[in-house]
Protein backbone atom coordinates (compact mmCIF):
# COMPACT_ATOMS: atom_id res chain seq x y z
CA UNK A 1 0.00 0.00 0.00
CA UNK A 2 1.34 3.35 -0.60
CA UNK A 3 -0.23 6.61 -1.54
CA UNK A 4 0.74 10.04 -2.39
CA UNK A 5 1.89 10.74 1.25
CA UNK A 6 4.01 7.99 1.63
CA UNK A 7 6.35 5.37 -0.52
CA UNK A 8 6.80 1.60 0.06
CA UNK A 9 8.13 0.69 3.03
CA UNK A 10 11.21 -0.51 3.62
CA UNK A 11 12.40 -2.62 6.89
CA UNK A 12 12.66 0.56 9.61
CA UNK A 13 9.10 1.80 8.56
CA UNK A 14 7.63 -1.64 8.80
CA UNK A 15 8.91 -2.10 12.05
CA UNK A 16 7.58 1.11 13.10
CA UNK A 17 4.17 -0.06 11.69
CA UNK A 18 4.05 -2.93 13.73
CA UNK A 19 5.14 -1.05 16.90
CA UNK A 20 2.58 1.20 16.07
CA UNK A 21 -0.18 -1.60 15.37
CA UNK A 22 0.40 -3.32 18.98
CA UNK A 23 0.08 0.34 20.90
CA UNK A 24 -3.26 0.99 18.64
CA UNK A 25 -4.52 -2.04 19.89
CA UNK A 26 -3.27 -2.08 23.24
CA UNK A 27 -5.27 1.74 23.40
CA UNK A 28 -8.54 0.19 21.51
CA UNK A 29 -8.44 -3.31 23.81
CA UNK A 30 -8.09 -0.83 27.08
CA UNK A 31 -11.17 1.51 25.52
CA UNK A 32 -13.56 -1.58 25.37
CA UNK A 33 -12.50 -3.17 28.44
CA UNK A 34 -13.52 -0.19 29.73
CA UNK A 35 -16.87 -0.21 28.14
CA UNK A 36 -17.80 -3.73 28.86
CA UNK A 37 -16.36 -2.68 32.48
CA UNK A 38 -18.73 0.13 33.02
CA UNK A 39 -21.65 -2.10 31.40
CA UNK A 40 -21.38 -4.57 33.87
CA UNK A 41 -21.26 -2.69 37.00
CA UNK A 42 -24.53 -1.04 35.79
CA UNK A 43 -26.22 -4.18 34.97
CA UNK A 44 -26.58 -3.22 31.78
CA UNK A 45 -25.38 -6.64 29.99
CA UNK A 46 -28.12 -8.39 31.46
CA UNK A 47 -29.77 -11.01 29.44
CA UNK A 48 -33.71 -9.83 30.09
CA UNK A 49 -32.63 -6.80 28.97
CA UNK A 50 -31.42 -7.69 25.45
CA UNK A 51 -33.97 -10.63 25.06
CA UNK A 52 -36.74 -8.51 23.93
CA UNK A 53 -34.93 -7.94 20.80
CA UNK A 54 -35.00 -11.71 19.88
CA UNK A 55 -39.13 -11.92 20.24
CA UNK A 56 -41.25 -10.96 17.34
CA UNK A 57 -43.51 -8.41 19.58
CA UNK A 58 -40.63 -5.72 19.92
CA UNK A 59 -40.31 -5.63 16.23
CA UNK A 60 -44.03 -5.42 15.26
CA UNK A 61 -45.07 -3.46 17.92
CA UNK A 62 -42.35 -0.92 18.47
CA UNK A 63 -39.54 -0.85 15.80
CA UNK A 64 -41.63 -1.90 12.74
CA UNK A 65 -44.38 1.08 13.48
CA UNK A 66 -41.61 3.63 14.14
CA UNK A 67 -39.50 2.86 11.29
CA UNK A 68 -42.44 3.09 9.08
CA UNK A 69 -43.48 6.62 10.21
CA UNK A 70 -39.65 7.77 9.84
CA UNK A 71 -39.96 6.40 5.77
CA UNK A 72 -43.31 7.87 5.50
CA UNK A 73 -41.76 11.34 7.03
CA UNK A 74 -38.94 11.04 4.53
CA UNK A 75 -40.75 9.81 1.71
CA UNK A 76 -43.36 12.56 2.01
CA UNK A 77 -40.17 15.27 2.26
CA UNK A 78 -38.53 14.23 -0.75
CA UNK A 79 -41.70 13.91 -3.11
CA UNK A 80 -42.82 17.35 -2.03
CA UNK A 81 -39.31 18.97 -1.78
CA UNK A 82 -38.30 17.78 -5.38
CA UNK A 83 -40.30 19.65 -7.44
CA UNK A 84 -39.91 22.94 -5.25
CA UNK A 85 -36.68 22.51 -5.41
CA UNK A 86 -36.44 22.22 -9.31
CA UNK A 87 -38.29 24.74 -9.62
CA UNK A 88 -36.07 26.98 -7.63
CA UNK A 89 -33.26 25.85 -8.99
CA UNK A 90 -33.83 26.71 -12.59
CA UNK A 91 -35.16 29.92 -11.68
CA UNK A 92 -31.93 30.52 -10.19
CA UNK A 93 -30.60 30.14 -13.52
CA UNK A 94 -33.23 32.39 -15.48
CA UNK A 95 -31.42 35.01 -17.52
CA UNK A 96 -34.06 37.98 -15.78
CA UNK A 97 -32.89 38.99 -12.43
CA UNK A 98 -36.02 39.49 -11.03
CA UNK A 99 -37.01 35.76 -11.16
CA UNK A 100 -32.62 34.83 -10.13
CA UNK A 101 -32.90 37.59 -7.21
CA UNK A 102 -35.84 35.90 -5.28
CA UNK A 103 -35.04 32.77 -5.81
CA UNK A 104 -31.58 33.04 -4.75
CA UNK A 105 -33.14 35.01 -1.43
CA UNK A 106 -35.00 31.92 -1.32
CA UNK A 107 -32.51 29.46 -1.57
CA UNK A 108 -29.88 31.43 0.66
CA UNK A 109 -32.45 31.95 3.49
CA UNK A 110 -33.85 28.28 4.31
CA UNK A 111 -30.26 27.01 3.79
CA UNK A 112 -28.98 28.90 6.70
CA UNK A 113 -31.50 27.95 8.97
CA UNK A 114 -31.74 24.97 11.25
CA UNK A 115 -34.08 22.05 10.36
CA UNK A 116 -35.04 22.09 14.06
CA UNK A 117 -36.26 25.69 13.65
CA UNK A 118 -38.22 25.38 10.75
CA UNK A 119 -40.25 22.31 12.05
CA UNK A 120 -40.97 23.91 15.85
CA UNK A 121 -42.05 26.72 13.36
CA UNK A 122 -44.36 24.57 11.41
CA UNK A 123 -45.79 22.94 14.56
CA UNK A 124 -46.62 26.10 16.01
CA UNK A 125 -47.88 27.49 12.97
CA UNK A 126 -50.27 24.51 11.69
CA UNK A 127 -51.69 24.49 15.45
CA UNK A 128 -52.41 28.51 15.13
CA UNK A 129 -53.90 28.87 11.69
CA UNK A 130 -55.18 25.41 10.67
CA UNK A 131 -57.54 22.85 12.25
CA UNK A 132 -55.24 20.20 11.53
CA UNK A 133 -55.55 17.43 14.55
CA UNK A 134 -53.63 17.44 17.07
CA UNK A 135 -52.23 13.52 16.38
CA UNK A 136 -51.21 14.63 12.79
CA UNK A 137 -49.54 18.00 13.58
CA UNK A 138 -46.06 16.14 14.64
CA UNK A 139 -45.67 14.73 11.41
CA UNK A 140 -47.44 18.01 9.17
CA UNK A 141 -44.39 20.04 11.41
CA UNK A 142 -41.96 17.71 10.34
CA UNK A 143 -42.32 17.33 6.81
CA UNK A 144 -42.78 21.02 6.46
CA UNK A 145 -39.10 21.46 8.18
CA UNK A 146 -37.62 19.19 6.09
CA UNK A 147 -39.27 20.21 2.48
CA UNK A 148 -38.55 24.22 3.75
CA UNK A 149 -34.81 22.76 4.12
CA UNK A 150 -34.59 20.32 1.29
CA UNK A 151 -35.91 22.30 -1.40
CA UNK A 152 -33.19 24.54 -1.23
CA UNK A 153 -30.76 21.89 -0.91
CA UNK A 154 -31.92 20.39 -3.74
CA UNK A 155 -32.13 23.58 -5.71
CA UNK A 156 -28.73 24.42 -5.10
CA UNK A 157 -28.12 20.85 -6.60
CA UNK A 158 -30.41 20.78 -9.12
CA UNK A 159 -28.55 24.10 -10.73
CA UNK A 160 -24.88 22.48 -10.12
CA UNK A 161 -26.54 19.82 -12.01
CA UNK A 162 -27.19 21.98 -14.69
CA UNK A 163 -24.30 23.81 -14.84
CA UNK A 164 -22.36 21.08 -15.18
CA UNK A 165 -22.91 20.07 -18.33
CA UNK A 166 -20.47 21.19 -21.29
CA UNK A 167 -21.36 24.08 -22.85
CA UNK A 168 -21.38 22.61 -26.28
CA UNK A 169 -24.61 21.25 -25.62
CA UNK A 170 -26.84 24.24 -25.14
CA UNK A 171 -24.67 26.21 -28.01
CA UNK A 172 -25.66 23.44 -29.81
CA UNK A 173 -29.24 23.46 -29.69
CA UNK A 174 -29.20 27.23 -29.61
CA UNK A 175 -27.61 26.44 -33.41
CA UNK A 176 -30.38 24.25 -34.08
CA UNK A 177 -32.84 27.10 -33.27
CA UNK A 178 -34.15 26.13 -29.77
CA UNK A 179 -35.86 28.13 -27.39
CA UNK A 180 -34.48 28.92 -23.75
CA UNK A 181 -37.92 27.02 -22.43
CA UNK A 182 -37.10 24.00 -24.95
CA UNK A 183 -33.02 23.54 -24.45
CA UNK A 184 -34.77 23.64 -20.74
CA UNK A 185 -37.10 20.72 -21.27
CA UNK A 186 -34.84 19.03 -24.04
CA UNK A 187 -31.41 19.11 -23.72
CA UNK A 188 -30.41 20.01 -20.34
CA UNK A 189 -32.82 18.87 -17.76
CA UNK A 190 -32.99 15.59 -18.96
CA UNK A 191 -29.07 15.14 -19.03
CA UNK A 192 -29.12 16.89 -15.73
CA UNK A 193 -31.11 14.50 -13.73
CA UNK A 194 -29.19 11.37 -14.56
CA UNK A 195 -26.04 14.01 -12.96
CA UNK A 196 -27.38 14.99 -10.39
CA UNK A 197 -28.63 11.20 -8.51
CA UNK A 198 -25.85 10.88 -6.77
CA UNK A 199 -26.28 13.72 -4.76
CA UNK A 200 -29.98 13.29 -4.90
CA UNK A 201 -29.70 9.71 -3.21
CA UNK A 202 -26.94 11.19 -0.49
CA UNK A 203 -29.75 13.75 0.27
CA UNK A 204 -31.94 10.94 1.15
CA UNK A 205 -29.24 10.01 4.20
CA UNK A 206 -29.48 13.77 4.81
CA UNK A 207 -33.30 13.70 5.23
CA UNK A 208 -33.66 10.12 6.95
CA UNK A 209 -31.11 11.59 9.82
CA UNK A 210 -33.41 14.52 10.23
CA UNK A 211 -36.65 13.03 11.25
CA UNK A 212 -35.39 11.34 13.97
CA UNK A 213 -35.18 15.59 15.25
CA UNK A 214 -39.10 14.86 15.43
CA UNK A 215 -39.03 12.08 17.44
CA UNK A 216 -37.16 13.90 19.80
CA UNK A 217 -38.42 17.56 19.76
CA UNK A 218 -41.46 17.12 18.26
CA UNK A 219 -43.34 13.85 19.79
CA UNK A 220 -43.65 12.17 16.17
CA UNK A 221 -43.24 8.92 17.09
CA UNK A 222 -40.79 7.80 14.80
CA UNK A 223 -38.03 5.20 14.92
CA UNK A 224 -35.76 7.36 17.73
CA UNK A 225 -38.56 7.72 20.08
CA UNK A 226 -39.77 3.90 19.89
CA UNK A 227 -36.25 3.28 21.49
CA UNK A 228 -37.70 5.93 24.46
CA UNK A 229 -40.84 3.88 24.72
CA UNK A 230 -39.36 0.15 24.26
CA UNK A 231 -36.87 0.78 27.63
CA UNK A 232 -40.21 2.31 29.55
CA UNK A 233 -42.18 -0.88 28.46
CA UNK A 234 -39.51 -3.59 28.39
CA UNK A 235 -37.70 -1.97 31.86
CA UNK A 236 -34.74 0.67 31.56
CA UNK A 237 -32.79 -1.28 28.59
CA UNK A 238 -31.66 2.08 27.09
CA UNK A 239 -28.50 0.83 25.73
CA UNK A 240 -29.76 -2.01 24.15
CA UNK A 241 -32.55 0.19 22.35
CA UNK A 242 -30.36 2.44 21.44
CA UNK A 243 -28.12 0.17 20.13
CA UNK A 244 -30.84 -1.40 17.91
CA UNK A 245 -32.07 1.85 16.68
CA UNK A 246 -29.01 3.41 16.10
CA UNK A 247 -27.95 -0.35 13.98
CA UNK A 248 -31.13 0.20 11.93
CA UNK A 249 -30.38 3.60 10.95
CA UNK A 250 -26.61 2.65 10.41
CA UNK A 251 -28.22 0.05 8.03
CA UNK A 252 -30.24 2.29 6.38
CA UNK A 253 -28.04 5.48 5.41
CA UNK A 254 -25.35 2.92 4.86
CA UNK A 255 -26.92 1.13 1.94
CA UNK A 256 -28.53 5.16 0.47
CA UNK A 257 -24.43 5.82 0.95
CA UNK A 258 -23.23 2.87 -0.93
CA UNK A 259 -25.94 3.04 -3.52
CA UNK A 260 -24.90 6.81 -4.33
CA UNK A 261 -21.71 5.71 -4.63
CA UNK A 262 -22.00 3.37 -6.94
CA UNK A 263 -24.40 5.38 -9.08
CA UNK A 264 -21.55 7.88 -9.20
CA UNK A 265 -18.65 5.60 -10.72
CA UNK A 266 -21.12 4.12 -12.62
CA UNK A 267 -22.40 7.76 -14.31
CA UNK A 268 -18.42 8.32 -14.27
CA UNK A 269 -17.36 5.60 -16.72
CA UNK A 270 -20.68 5.46 -18.71
CA UNK A 271 -19.38 6.52 -22.52
CA UNK A 272 -22.44 7.49 -23.36
CA UNK A 273 -23.29 10.93 -21.70
CA UNK A 274 -21.17 13.59 -21.40
CA UNK A 275 -19.70 13.15 -18.17
CA UNK A 276 -21.67 15.34 -16.37
CA UNK A 277 -21.82 14.13 -12.55
CA UNK A 278 -22.94 16.04 -9.44
CA UNK A 279 -20.95 14.41 -6.92
CA UNK A 280 -21.99 12.97 -3.45
CA UNK A 281 -19.77 16.20 -1.83
CA UNK A 282 -20.14 18.60 -5.11
CA UNK A 283 -23.38 20.65 -4.61
CA UNK A 284 -21.85 22.34 -1.88
CA UNK A 285 -18.99 23.29 -3.86
CA UNK A 286 -21.42 24.80 -6.62
CA UNK A 287 -23.09 27.37 -4.40
CA UNK A 288 -22.01 30.70 -5.00
CA UNK A 289 -22.04 32.15 -1.25
CA UNK A 290 -21.88 28.79 0.46
CA UNK A 291 -24.20 29.22 2.98
CA UNK A 292 -24.58 25.72 4.00
CA UNK A 293 -23.85 22.29 2.72
CA UNK A 294 -25.15 20.44 0.45
CA UNK A 295 -23.29 17.68 1.49
CA UNK A 296 -24.35 14.94 3.57
CA UNK A 297 -23.86 17.01 7.35
CA UNK B 1 -44.29 45.30 19.24
CA UNK B 2 -41.03 44.28 20.68
CA UNK B 3 -41.87 44.45 24.28
CA UNK B 4 -42.03 40.65 25.24
CA UNK B 5 -38.07 39.87 24.59
CA UNK B 6 -37.52 42.08 27.69
CA UNK B 7 -38.64 38.83 28.93
CA UNK B 8 -36.50 36.52 27.76
CA UNK B 9 -32.71 36.00 27.62
CA UNK B 10 -32.22 36.35 23.70
CA UNK B 11 -28.59 37.54 23.74
CA UNK B 12 -27.92 34.54 26.08
CA UNK B 13 -29.46 31.95 24.25
CA UNK B 14 -27.74 32.88 20.84
CA UNK B 15 -24.55 32.90 23.51
CA UNK B 16 -24.98 29.33 24.39
CA UNK B 17 -25.28 28.12 20.57
CA UNK B 18 -21.97 30.08 20.12
CA UNK B 19 -20.40 28.34 22.84
CA UNK B 20 -21.84 25.16 21.47
CA UNK B 21 -20.45 25.60 18.32
CA UNK B 22 -16.87 27.32 19.07
CA UNK B 23 -16.37 24.15 21.78
CA UNK B 24 -17.22 21.26 19.02
CA UNK B 25 -15.95 23.47 16.22
CA UNK B 26 -12.05 23.01 18.09
CA UNK B 27 -12.99 19.46 19.34
CA UNK B 28 -14.42 17.82 16.44
CA UNK B 29 -11.30 19.69 14.48
CA UNK B 30 -8.64 18.21 16.48
CA UNK B 31 -10.51 14.65 16.78
CA UNK B 32 -11.19 14.95 13.07
CA UNK B 33 -7.54 15.89 12.26
CA UNK B 34 -6.43 12.48 14.18
CA UNK B 35 -9.01 10.72 12.59
CA UNK B 36 -7.71 11.40 9.34
CA UNK B 37 -4.52 10.98 10.08
CA UNK B 38 -5.27 7.35 10.52
CA UNK B 39 -7.57 6.90 7.54
CA UNK B 40 -4.32 7.95 5.57
CA UNK B 41 -1.81 6.58 7.33
CA UNK B 42 0.49 3.54 6.22
CA UNK B 43 -0.85 1.36 9.27
CA UNK B 44 -3.57 -0.91 8.35
CA UNK B 45 -5.21 -1.54 11.59
CA UNK B 46 -5.85 2.52 12.36
CA UNK B 47 -6.64 2.82 9.23
CA UNK B 48 -9.43 0.07 8.97
CA UNK B 49 -10.88 1.81 12.54
CA UNK B 50 -10.46 5.49 10.83
CA UNK B 51 -12.63 4.03 8.11
CA UNK B 52 -15.06 1.95 10.49
CA UNK B 53 -15.51 4.91 12.54
CA UNK B 54 -16.44 7.60 10.10
CA UNK B 55 -19.19 4.91 8.23
CA UNK B 56 -20.91 4.34 11.62
CA UNK B 57 -20.96 7.83 13.22
CA UNK B 58 -22.10 9.51 9.90
CA UNK B 59 -24.96 7.19 9.29
CA UNK B 60 -26.14 7.83 13.16
CA UNK B 61 -28.26 10.49 13.34
CA UNK B 62 -26.87 13.46 15.26
CA UNK B 63 -30.11 13.37 17.42
CA UNK B 64 -29.78 9.66 18.05
CA UNK B 65 -25.89 9.99 19.42
CA UNK B 66 -26.83 13.54 21.71
CA UNK B 67 -30.07 11.55 23.06
CA UNK B 68 -27.76 8.94 23.79
CA UNK B 69 -25.18 10.87 25.38
CA UNK B 70 -27.99 11.89 28.15
CA UNK B 71 -29.99 8.80 28.18
CA UNK B 72 -26.83 5.87 28.38
CA UNK B 73 -24.00 7.71 29.26
CA UNK B 74 -25.14 10.28 31.99
CA UNK B 75 -28.49 8.56 33.12
CA UNK B 76 -27.42 4.92 32.70
CA UNK B 77 -23.72 4.91 32.76
CA UNK B 78 -23.46 7.50 35.29
CA UNK B 79 -20.63 9.56 33.36
CA UNK B 80 -20.89 13.32 34.62
CA UNK B 81 -18.07 14.63 32.76
CA UNK B 82 -16.78 16.25 35.75
CA UNK B 83 -19.34 18.59 36.48
CA UNK B 84 -22.09 18.39 39.51
CA UNK B 85 -25.11 20.59 37.96
CA UNK B 86 -27.80 19.16 35.67
CA UNK B 87 -27.52 22.30 33.15
CA UNK B 88 -23.29 22.09 33.03
CA UNK B 89 -23.89 17.96 32.71
CA UNK B 90 -26.56 18.58 29.53
CA UNK B 91 -24.11 21.20 28.10
CA UNK B 92 -20.49 18.80 28.28
CA UNK B 93 -22.69 16.21 27.09
CA UNK B 94 -24.14 18.09 24.18
CA UNK B 95 -19.89 19.39 23.52
CA UNK B 96 -19.46 15.34 23.51
CA UNK B 97 -21.91 14.24 20.92
CA UNK B 98 -21.18 17.10 18.81
CA UNK B 99 -17.72 16.45 18.42
CA UNK B 100 -18.46 12.77 17.89
CA UNK B 101 -20.44 13.44 15.55
CA UNK B 102 -18.98 16.35 13.23
CA UNK B 103 -15.46 14.95 13.48
CA UNK B 104 -16.40 12.06 11.17
CA UNK B 105 -16.88 15.21 8.73
CA UNK B 106 -14.09 17.17 9.60
CA UNK B 107 -12.39 14.05 8.92
CA UNK B 108 -13.75 13.52 5.35
CA UNK B 109 -13.07 17.08 4.45
CA UNK B 110 -9.13 16.90 5.08
CA UNK B 111 -9.56 13.30 3.16
CA UNK B 112 -10.74 15.22 -0.03
CA UNK B 113 -8.08 17.84 0.27
CA UNK B 114 -5.63 15.51 0.43
CA UNK B 115 -6.73 13.18 -2.42
CA UNK B 116 -7.08 17.05 -4.31
CA UNK B 117 -2.95 17.18 -4.61
CA UNK B 118 -2.09 15.41 -7.14
CA UNK B 119 0.40 12.29 -7.21
CA UNK B 120 2.82 14.02 -9.91
CA UNK B 121 3.74 16.56 -7.02
CA UNK B 122 4.91 13.90 -4.44
CA UNK B 123 6.81 11.58 -7.17
CA UNK B 124 8.11 14.98 -8.40
CA UNK B 125 9.24 15.78 -5.08
CA UNK B 126 10.58 12.21 -4.42
CA UNK B 127 12.57 12.79 -7.60
CA UNK B 128 14.68 15.50 -7.04
CA UNK B 129 15.69 14.09 -3.64
CA UNK B 130 13.67 15.28 -0.63
CA UNK B 131 12.72 12.93 2.43
CA UNK B 132 9.65 11.87 3.50
CA UNK B 133 8.99 14.60 6.45
CA UNK B 134 10.19 17.07 3.46
CA UNK B 135 7.63 15.83 0.93
CA UNK B 136 4.92 15.66 3.29
CA UNK B 137 5.58 19.26 4.77
CA UNK B 138 6.90 21.32 2.36
CA UNK B 139 4.33 19.35 -1.04
CA UNK B 140 1.47 17.83 -0.05
CA UNK B 141 0.17 19.17 3.23
CA UNK B 142 0.56 22.81 2.63
CA UNK B 143 -1.67 21.96 -0.75
CA UNK B 144 -4.20 19.72 1.14
CA UNK B 145 -4.83 22.52 3.67
CA UNK B 146 -5.28 24.75 1.49
CA UNK B 147 -8.30 23.35 -0.71
CA UNK B 148 -9.82 21.72 2.03
CA UNK B 149 -10.63 25.40 3.67
CA UNK B 150 -13.71 25.09 1.77
CA UNK B 151 -15.58 21.77 2.42
CA UNK B 152 -14.35 22.61 6.75
CA UNK B 153 -16.35 25.69 6.30
CA UNK B 154 -19.44 23.51 4.65
CA UNK B 155 -18.54 21.41 8.06
CA UNK B 156 -18.61 24.66 10.21
CA UNK B 157 -21.76 26.02 9.45
CA UNK B 158 -23.43 23.25 9.55
CA UNK B 159 -22.49 22.52 13.28
CA UNK B 160 -23.66 25.28 13.73
CA UNK B 161 -26.89 24.48 12.89
CA UNK B 162 -26.58 20.93 14.45
CA UNK B 163 -26.49 22.99 17.89
CA UNK B 164 -29.83 23.31 17.56
CA UNK B 165 -30.35 19.43 18.36
CA UNK B 166 -28.70 19.94 21.68
CA UNK B 167 -32.48 21.29 22.83
CA UNK B 168 -33.37 17.41 22.37
CA UNK B 169 -31.15 17.47 25.96
CA UNK B 170 -32.47 20.49 27.50
CA UNK B 171 -29.46 22.84 26.77
CA UNK B 172 -31.02 26.47 27.01
CA UNK B 173 -29.80 27.30 23.35
CA UNK B 174 -31.91 29.16 20.88
CA UNK B 175 -34.08 26.36 19.64
CA UNK B 176 -35.37 26.23 23.01
CA UNK B 177 -35.69 29.46 23.48
CA UNK B 178 -37.94 30.10 20.76
CA UNK B 179 -40.08 26.45 21.72
CA UNK B 180 -40.61 28.67 25.62
CA UNK B 181 -41.40 31.62 23.55
CA UNK B 182 -43.79 30.35 21.17
CA UNK B 183 -46.00 29.08 23.84
CA UNK B 184 -45.44 31.87 26.01
CA UNK B 185 -46.23 34.57 23.63
CA UNK B 186 -48.87 35.25 20.80
CA UNK B 187 -46.37 36.17 18.00
CA UNK B 188 -45.70 33.13 16.07
CA UNK B 189 -44.19 34.64 12.86
CA UNK B 190 -42.15 37.67 14.88
CA UNK B 191 -40.55 35.31 16.94
CA UNK B 192 -40.01 32.62 14.19
CA UNK B 193 -38.35 36.02 12.10
CA UNK B 194 -36.33 36.83 15.26
CA UNK B 195 -34.50 33.39 15.96
CA UNK B 196 -34.22 32.77 11.83
CA UNK B 197 -32.47 36.11 11.52
CA UNK B 198 -30.37 35.14 14.58
CA UNK B 199 -28.67 31.89 12.81
CA UNK B 200 -28.79 33.50 9.58
CA UNK B 201 -26.51 36.52 11.56
CA UNK B 202 -24.33 33.26 12.53
CA UNK B 203 -24.15 31.47 9.52
CA UNK B 204 -24.09 33.96 6.44
CA UNK B 205 -20.95 35.83 7.33
CA UNK B 206 -18.89 32.76 8.21
CA UNK B 207 -19.83 31.31 4.90
CA UNK B 208 -19.38 34.00 2.79
CA UNK B 209 -16.17 34.81 4.70
CA UNK B 210 -14.68 31.24 4.53
CA UNK B 211 -15.61 30.90 0.96
CA UNK B 212 -14.02 33.99 -0.35
CA UNK B 213 -10.62 32.54 1.91
CA UNK B 214 -10.90 29.55 0.14
CA UNK B 215 -11.42 30.50 -3.01
CA UNK B 216 -8.33 33.10 -1.81
CA UNK B 217 -5.59 30.40 -0.92
CA UNK B 218 -6.83 27.67 -3.14
CA UNK B 219 -4.23 26.06 -5.64
CA UNK B 220 -5.44 26.60 -9.30
CA UNK B 221 -5.31 23.56 -11.07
Amino acid sequence: MSSVLYDAQGPRAKRRNVILTVVFLVALAALLWWVFGTLKDKGQLEWALWEPFFHTEAWSTYIWPGLQNTLKAAALAVIIAMPLGAVLGIARLSDHAWVRAPAAIVVEFFRSIPVLVLMIFGLALFAEYTNVSSDDRPLYAVVTGLVLYNASVLAEIVRAGILSLPKGQSEAAMAIGLRKGQLMRLILLPQAVTAMLPAIVSQLVVIVKDTALGGAVLTYSELLSSANTMSGYYGANIIASFTVVALIFIALNFALTSFAGWLERRLRRAKKSTGAVVGVNDAEVAGTTGTGPGGTV
Amino acid sequence: MFDFLEDYDLLGAFWTTVQLAVLSAVGSLIWGTLLAAMRVGPVPLMRGFGTAYVNIVRNIPLTVIILFTSLGLNQTLGVSLGANDVETINFRLAVLGLILYTSSFVCEALRSGINTVPVGQAEAARAIGLSFNQVLGLIVLPQAFRSSVVPLANVLIALIKNTTVAAAIGVAEAAVLMKEMIENEAQLLLISAIIAFGFVVLTLPTGLFLGWVGKKVAVKR
